[in-house]
């Protein structure tokens, strides 16, 4: 890519698949960090 | 839904469902600026309204790379989320966090205590080990499946009844071993009763300590006074200092968590103020008082906040670049592992997930309902009676909310805070709009912080 650098690795599609386990931190949720990926 | 705005020299562009996070050059910036009002438009119409400003291979190699990431759902991405992903009303929910009120009761006299000198407009208290045990027998018995569980001693100032601490966690330890459970524990503290066997006991179990200070010397005094009206800055900052030099040794986490109000809109000076006293996990929120009290955030506040806001991006990445960084709590954000779009999308769990429990054992969705009647869910000996309430609290998400439809911070904020919207509102499925403004303006500066990271500024 010569115009656009993207800064993700995840995006928040894959989570529905891979998410919803619940065990995370009780939180802004947005900063914070899923447990599975601590 | 597509944001994009400038920052320090970044162009940057949010796809907001998908979470993606574009730096783009001036030529991407125009065309997706021009595809957000007119998403059919031909690439000779971009052309002509491009105005012959850049050569057209440029442009075609421009819109390859924009249809490119449209196609791997990256850009213009649209929300699959609501509806059958997500069934708000119907998921089963855990309780997983408690907040204890270990003590009603201060020993400061903080002028915008949302629990109004620790006291939350009652009477003063303290926890009983038996209502502690209790609690956390609650806990656990309603945690179902979940190993990770969290307790933060709250208050007033948890300190004042520290010997009920101790012994709470120590029967949340054998609770651990007995159910297989995995306790987070974390302290909130004012810093007046902190002492080394305080420091020692919580290097040892608390996962966290969140240490209050306001930040500048007469900022700090101004706002959190002793009872007898004496400043509390020279007594607790040595203490903090040396906690944190400690925590930081043992590879523990803590926060300088402070609060800014209208007396202090030049915030920013106070953050990096922390980071000169040796500092580097940092934490500082906007107060939330009612709109008359002399202290609180007005709306001819916001820009001059947001300006604060961008001083501190551009010095956090210039230290930095320095080798003396630090983080803010507001501008973390974790691009390749945060929360999933489940946890996004249903909020910060207070009424379902997060409870808080007062020094007699009642329950209510979080700290900042106790005291009021009307949202007591129930206690810890008879547990949750008022279904309907957490019902309530359960379809209190980002699709509850008309006013986050069209805000392009709500995978971040998640809806914002049930107890801010019901003290300006009424009710708890509205919006806090200070509050909202200034998280979008975090998000954008977190946001660019990342950009310069990868640009390798910083």
């Amino acid at each position: 890519m010569k115009h656009i650098k993207t800064l993700n690795t995840r995006s928040l599609q894959e989570s529905v698949k891979k998410g919803g386990c619940g065990e995370c931190q009780t939180s802004t949720v947005g900063n914070q960090t899923c447990e599975k990926n601590r | 839904m597509v944001h994009q705005y400038r920052n320090n020299g970044y162009n940057i562009v949010l796809d907001v469902d998908s979470g993606s996070v574009h730096v783009v050059d001036d030529l991407v910036y125009e065309v997706i600026g021009f595809l957000k009002e007119r998403r059919t438009a031909s690439a000779q119409e971009i052309m002509n309204a491009l105005g012959g400003r850049y050569p057209q291979q440029e442009v075609e190699e421009a819109l390859e790379e924009i249809r490119f990431l449209e196609k791997e759902g990256q850009l213009f991405a649209q929300d699959v989320y609501r509806g059958p992903v997500l069934d708000f009303k119907n998921r089963p929910t855990v309780v997983k966090a408690l907040c204890l009120h270990i003590a009603h009761d201060c020993n400061l006299a903080c002028q915008y205590c949302f629990a109004g000198e620790g006291e939350y407009h009652g009477r003063r208290a303290l926890m009983s080990e038996e209502t502690g045990r209790k609690a956390l027998d609650f806990l656990v018995a309603n945690s179902g499946h979940r190993r990770n569980l969290e307790v933060d001693f709250f208050g007033g100032e948890p300190l004042m009844n520290f010997d009920v601490v101790r012994k709470l966690t120590a029967y949340g330890r054998e609770l651990e071993k007995k159910h297989d459970k995995h306790f987070r524990f974390t302290l909130t503290t004012n810093g007046v009763l902190l002492n080394e066997a305080v420091m020692d006991f919580c290097n040892q179990e608390m996962d966290n300590v969140v240490l209050s200070l306001d930040g500048r010397k007469q900022v700090h005094d101004r706002m959190r006074p002793t009872r007898n009206g004496k400043g509390s800055y020279d007594l607790i900052v040595p203490k903090f200092q040396e906690f944190a030099r400690r925590r930081k040794a043992l590879g523990k986490q803590y926060y300088i968590r402070g609060t800014f109000t209208h007396y202090n809109l030049d915030f920013a000076q106070d953050v990096l103020h922390f980071a000169d006293l040796g500092f580097d996990q940092l934490s500082m929120e906007p107060v939330v008082a009612p709109a008359d009290a002399p202290y609180a955030i007005r709306p001819e506040d916001l820009d001059p906040i947001k300006d604060q806001y961008d001083l501190l991006a551009r010095e956090m990445i210039r230290r930095g670049k320095e080798g003396r960084g630090f983080t803010f709590f507001h501008f973390m954000i974790d691009l390749s592992g945060g929360p999933c779009v489940y946890k996004r999308l249903s909020g910060c769990g207070s009424g379902t997930e997060y409870l808080a429990v007062t020094p007699w054992g009642d329950l209510y969705p979080c700290h900042q309902f106790v005291g009021n009647e009307a949202f007591l869910l129930g206690n810890v000996e008879a547990g949750v009676t008022r279904q309907d309430l957490v019902g309530t609290f359960k379809t209190c998400n980002v699709y509850a909310k008309k006013e986050c439809a069209e805000c392009f911070a709500r995978y971040y904020c998640s809806g914002g805070c049930a107890a801010n919207s019901y003290n300006f509102h009424g009710r708890i499925d509205s919006v806090y709009e200070i509050g909202c403004e200034l998280e979008r303006k975090r998000v954008e500066c977190a946001l660019m912080i990342k950009a310069a990271l990868a640009s390798g500024e910083g």
